[in-house]
Order: structure tokens, then C-alpha cells, then sequence
């Protein structure tokens, strides 16, 4: 099978396969049965990043898995600028760049023509590039090894929740293993368990939304080819005609191609290769590739109504689900992981209290509602659903030849972006703003200078503070009165970093003087003109859920 | 020429959404009265004849382009 060996390549260059190991806490029963503050269930991108974060931030994370390995099939492909700024903080960053296939450029065809092209990231100045390719099974293998070097983190492979009762200030797991069954206790249980989520029904909540009736074939192929590392898209292409087609490049030689087939295909008929076979031979102009994958999909737009069940905390795909045109299902799952790490952790260890996580489920459910609209729009441009939206996209499609207004309403996909967030956590402008990302937006990066070599940009400036409440400064204004415990960050003036391009401080509006108070994820909690003491100090205990 | 083919909203999507919406439910030909009644509506809006007139020149040239690019697929 072309499936199989392309795993083991994989596992050639990096681990996908791992044994059960019995552990100590499977000894334990009654009044002994074990107690964790963090039990972390699903070891897929969100829940390893998530682990990673609480170990990173000093917690001790049992994470359990019913598998013993890493996930067949590339399934997501796309991680975000966003999403590669966070494993950069998690310290596993640029071994997913160095892998994985960057990219920022897309086009758009209609029949044989081009209609046009987009630039994700068109500006320089920024570490990370808009995306990156990179087959799921190596995002995560990447992460386990991280995991393999933080003591805090407890892996548990085929560990299978089973039972959960809440109770009222800790939850009861029951877990299966080979060994047979047994019981722990945590104080918090996050679940990263994916789409088919079996704690969401262990908690008993509803999972609905819109599904879409037309059916996706997914190929993963491997060829050699000199296509350039874009992403194409093509409305009726001559070679799929009628129907929407993608191409995409990842690492290894490997395509992704996603064609649009009808409501009524046979899933068990289109998925055999020798029916798949023609249909790429046609889109490529010959047939010389081997399988990887091939899968046929039906696309669902869903969420929970509320993230947050008492002690049980839903993230990523478990928490929200939506059609892959768009990148916005991993790299939104990694978006809650962030989002939520700092606040368990300050919740951890008291300095917060428990009601700051709402401030989780108020700002990642906004996010997963803007990711399902997102995602839905486009999903439907690609599939009318009647005879006046099939017009109405062709009239879309006609008029981008030639006008620009055209061209914005054609819908290919959106690719995803950093919600921004409307939060009881931010403070609201006092001052006057042209620019600049406003409270609740996440920080832009730029180039700097005049610190060390592993500080050329603002992003790595913020790791090197701690990944903790941060203080930016710009300029010569007078000396801030920063309260204790905060990072900080200085631009310009005596002894500080330097802002060789003015990235910076275009990016961030800035004059002297100019702060911004940032958050643990690096979003922008506050920001002042002429920061003084108390009023900082009023956005500090605002952003930490203190008031 | 006066007729702005720019984008002009903010959020085109939402826009073309506006509009997919509108015709949710609706028959084929219940859909071609709206969309009728919204031509003359916006045309009314805009006020200005040559506007107008550029505007269905260039709704015009789609069409025939579309129709040339059928037959070359034929």
C-alpha cells in the first residue's frame, strides 16, 4: 500500500509509533485512586501544544490517548503564521518551518484562465511566513519529541476515557487500558479529543450546525513536478468541469488535491483508487504518482454552545468544527490552546480566580463563530445551493475578470487569521489611535535590533521576556513606573532594542512614550500614550479577570 | 468613467451573502422577480443614467464573453 510506506518514511525521520506502559496510578483504587490538577484528553496538535504550554508554565499535565500512534493521513496541512508564533513559544517553532513547505501566494482560476492572485503576507519584517505546509502526522511528531523532553508531562498512550463524572469541585475518569480499567481524579479536565469528541457526549452537550450535502474527494499524491508552491484554486477547470478543484504542495513531494464531486457520489466507488486515478491523471496531464491517502468527505459546520461544562474544558476540533477551505480547524484549535494555557495556569496557582477561564469560552467561542461563518461562506460559494446561487456565483466569476469588486467577492476560501477579540479582559482606548492593533488583537511582529542574536524580532523579544504579562514601550518618554512581575519591552531610547526599519513603530502607531500591555498568548490587553502607574496597574488586574 | 468597478464594501462577502440570503427559499422564477425589482430599486439609487447604461454595457460584454469561452470549450 502507497499509504503505508509513506509512513514509514515518516517514521524514518521521525517517531509515529509508541508503546502502552502501565503506570503506577492503574494500582491505585478507593480513597488511594490518584489525583491530578491537569488531565489534558487527546494527543493530537491541541493537546499536545496545550501540555506543552502547562508544562512550560510549571504544571504537572497527565495526557492520555486511546491510540499508540500518530494518525494516519495527512488530514490538516496549512498551520498559520499565528500557529507557528505559538510553537515558536513552545520551543518547537522552527523545526516545523525547516520541514514544512513555506507559502504566502494563491490563485484563483476560472475555466482556463487565471482570475487572479493573492499574497497572504505581501510586507517583510516578520519571522514567520503567512503558512507553512506540513502533513499533520509530522506537526505532531514534532511535538511529542518536545513532550519527550519536559518531565512535567505524563503521556499516556492507550489510555481510553471511558467514564467521567462531575463532581463538584473535580472530575472522576474512568480509563480503559490492555491492563483493564481504572480510576483517577482531576481538577481540570481539558478535552482535545477531536470531532468525534466521545467526552462532549460523556458531558452531555449538543453538537449542531450546518451540513453541507456535497461531497469532497481528498488526494494526497506523490510525483515530482515543478508546480510552484502556491495554492491553486479553479472554478470549473477544464479537466473537472462544472465542479471546483485544489492544489496544494507539502513536504516530501507530496500534493494535496481536493476536487468537488456531487451530493450523490458513492463514497465506496469514487474513493477506489482506479476511479481516482483518471480524475488526477486529468487534472495533471499524466499519471505518473502514487497514492498517499484518498478519502471522500461530507463538510460540517458546528459548535458547542458552551466550551465550558463545570471542570471540563472543550478545545479545538471537540469544541468546534468547520470545512477545511480556509485553514481554519487546526490553527483555531491551536488558538484556543493558547488562549486557554495562561488562564489554567494563573487559576493554578490561585492568582487568579476560576472565573477567569469564562474569559476563554466568551473570546474562543466569538472565534469559532467568525471561523464558522467563514468557513460556511466559502463552502457555499464553492457548492451553490440552488439554481439563483449558482447564477449568482457565475455572475461573481464573469465580472472578476475584468473588475476588481469582482475579484473580492470571489470566495476560494479565506484563510484564516487571528480572531480579534471583544473581551471583558481588554481595557478600551482612552487615547487617539490611527493604527496599531487594538485591544483584543494579537501583537504584530517587526524586525529589531541591538540585542542578542536570537532576539532579530519582536516575537522572540516577548519569548526571551517569559511569555508572561509584558509591557512594550517605545521611544524616549519618561521613564515607565512598570509594576512588579511584568516583562518589558523597550524601543528606542537609552539602553533599549532598536527599530532599524521603523517597522515597529508603524506597526504599532507608535510615539513616544507610546505602551502596550500584552497578554501571556501575546495578545494586546491595553494600550496608553502616556502610561502611568495606576492606570496600568488597572488594566493589569482587568486583563487578569481580577475585577 | 463614472461607473466604480472597485470593491466598495468594506466586506464584500458580506455583501454577496446579503444577497444569497435574500433568495434563500425562493423559486426560480419568485428569484428573478426579486432580483427585478432590486435592479431597478439600485438604479433608482444610483440616479445617474450613464451610470447605468456603463453598467449594463459591462453585464452585457460578461455575457458574450461567457458565451465565446462555451463554445471554445465545445
Amino acid at each position: 500500500m502507497a499509504q503505508a510506506k509513506t509512513q514509514n518514511e515518516a517514521k524514518s525521520a521521525a517517531k509515529t509509533q509508541f508503546g502502552y506502559r502501565r503506570h503506577a496510578d492503574q494500582d491505585r483504587t478507593g480513597a488511594d485512586v490518584a489525583e491530578h490538577p491537569v488531565i489534558v484528553v487527546g494527543a493530537g496538535p491541541v493537546g499536545l501544544s496545550l501540555a506543552i504550554d502547562l508544562a512550560q508554565r510549571g504544571h504537572g499535565v497527565v495526557l492520555l490517548d486511546d491510540a499508540d500512534r500518530i494518525g494516519e493521513g495527512s488530514r490538516a496541512i496549512c498551520f498559520s503564521k499565528r500557529s507557528l508564533e505559538y510553537w515558536d513559544r513552545l520551543g518547537i517553532g522552527q523545526r516545523m518551518v525547516d520541514k514544512g513547505v513555506v507559502w504566502s501566494v494563491g490563485k484563483i482560476f476560472h475555466g482556463r484562465s487565471q482570475l487572479y492572485q493573492f499574497n497572504l503576507l505581501p510586507e517583510e519584517g516578520h519571522k514567520r511566513p503567512a503558512f507553512i505546509n506540513l502533513q499533520q502526522f509530522y506537526a505532531e511528531a514534532y511535538l511529542v519529541d518536545r513532550v519527550g523532553e519536559l518531565p512535567a508531562i505524563d503521556l499516556r498512550w492507550r489510555n481510553k476515557v471511558v467514564g467521567l463524572e462531575r463532581r463538584n469541585d473535580y472530575v472522576a475518569l474512568t480509563v480503559e487500558t490492555p491492563d483493564g480499567l481504572y480510576r483517577m481524579h482531576a481538577q481540570h479536565v481539558i478535552a482535545c479529543d477531536g470531532a468525534r469528541s466521545s467526552l462532549r457526549t460523556m458531558v452531555g452537550a449538543e453538537f449542531s450546525g450546518q451540513m453541507f450535502e456535497d461531497q469532497f474527494l481528498i488526494a494526497d499524491v506523490k510525483m515530482t513536478a515543478a508546480f510552484p508552491t502556491e495554492r491553486w484554486f479553479w472554478f470549473d477547470p477544464p479537466f473537472h468541469a462544472g465542479r471546483s478543484a485544489l492544489l496544494h504542495k507539502q513536504p516530501d513531494d507530496v500534493w494535496r488535491i481536493d476536487l468537488q464531486l456531487n451530493r450523490y457520489a458513492d463514497p465506496a466507488v469514487e474513493k477506489q483508487p482506479e476511479n481516482v486515478r483518471p480524475r488526477i491523471a486529468r487534472m495533471l496531464g499524466h499519471d505518473k504518482f502514487e497514492f498517499e491517502w484518498i478519502s471522500l468527505y461530507k463538510f460540517q459546520c458546528r459548535r458547542m454552545d458552551r466550551f465550558i461544562h463545570g471542570q471540563v474544558i472543550f478545545a479545538g476540533d471537540a469544541a468546534h468544527q468547520v470545512s477545511p477551505f480556509g485553514a481554519r480547524g487546526a490553527n483555531s484549535g491551536l488558538e484556543d490552546a493558547e488562549n486557554l494555557a495562561w488562564k489554567l495556569d494563573r487559576v493554578l496557582r490561585k492568582t487568579s480566580p476560576a472565573t477567569l477561564l469564562e474569559s476563554y469560552h466568551v473570546e474562543r467561542s466569538m472565534a469559532a463563530d467568525e471561523n464558522i461563518r467563514e468557513s460556511t461562506r466559502s463552502t457555499d460559494f464553492m457548492a451553490p445551493n440552488s439554481h439563483q446561487e449558482a447564477r449568482l456565483r457565475k455572475a461573481v466569476l464573469s465580472l472578476a475578470k475584468e473588475t476588481e469588486f469582482g475579484k473580492r467577492m470571489v470566495n476560494a476560501g479565506r484563510l484564516s487569521v487571528p480572531s480579534i477579540y471583544d473581551s471583558p479582559l481588554s481595557t478600551i482606548d482612552a487615547d487617539g489611535w490611527t493604527g496599531g492593533p487594538r485591544p483584543g488583537a494579537s501583537m504584530p511582529d517587526a524586525p529589531l535590533a541591538g540585542g542578542s542574536a536570537e532576539c532579530a524580532f519582536l516575537t522572540d523579544a516577548f519569548i526571551r521576556e517569559g511569555k508572561r504579562f509584558t509591557l512594550l514601550v517605545f521611544g524616549n518618554g519618561a521613564a515607565v513606573d512598570v509594576p512588579n512581575g511584568l516583562g518589558l519591552i523597550r524601543i528606542g531610547g537609552e539602553g533599549g532594542l532598536s527599530d532599524p526599519e521603523g517597522l515597529a513603530g508603524i506597526r504599532y502607531d507608535a510615539q513616544p512614550g507610546t505602551a502596550y500591555l500584552l497578554r501571556p498568548d501575546g495578545y494586546v490587553a491595553a494600550r496608553f500614550r502616556y502610561p502611568v502607574r495606576t492606570a496600568l496597574e488597572q488594566a493589569l488586574s482587568r486583563a487578569r479577570g481580577l475585577n | 468613467m463614472a461607473l466604480s468597478t472597485s470593491s466598495n464594501f468594506p466586506k464584500p462577502d458580506e455583501a454577496f451573502r446579503a444577497i444569497v440570503e435574500a433568495h434563500r427559499g425562493l423559486s426560480d422564477e419568485q428569484s428573478a422577480d426579486l432580483d427585478a425589482a432590486l435592479v431597478l430599486i439600485l438604479a433608482n439609487h444610483i440616479g445617474d443614467l450613464d451610470v447605468l447604461q456603463e453598467a449594463i454595457a459591462l453585464a452585457r460584454r460578461r455575457m458574450i464573453d461567457a458565451s465565446q469561452q462555451q463554445q471554445q470549450q465545445q
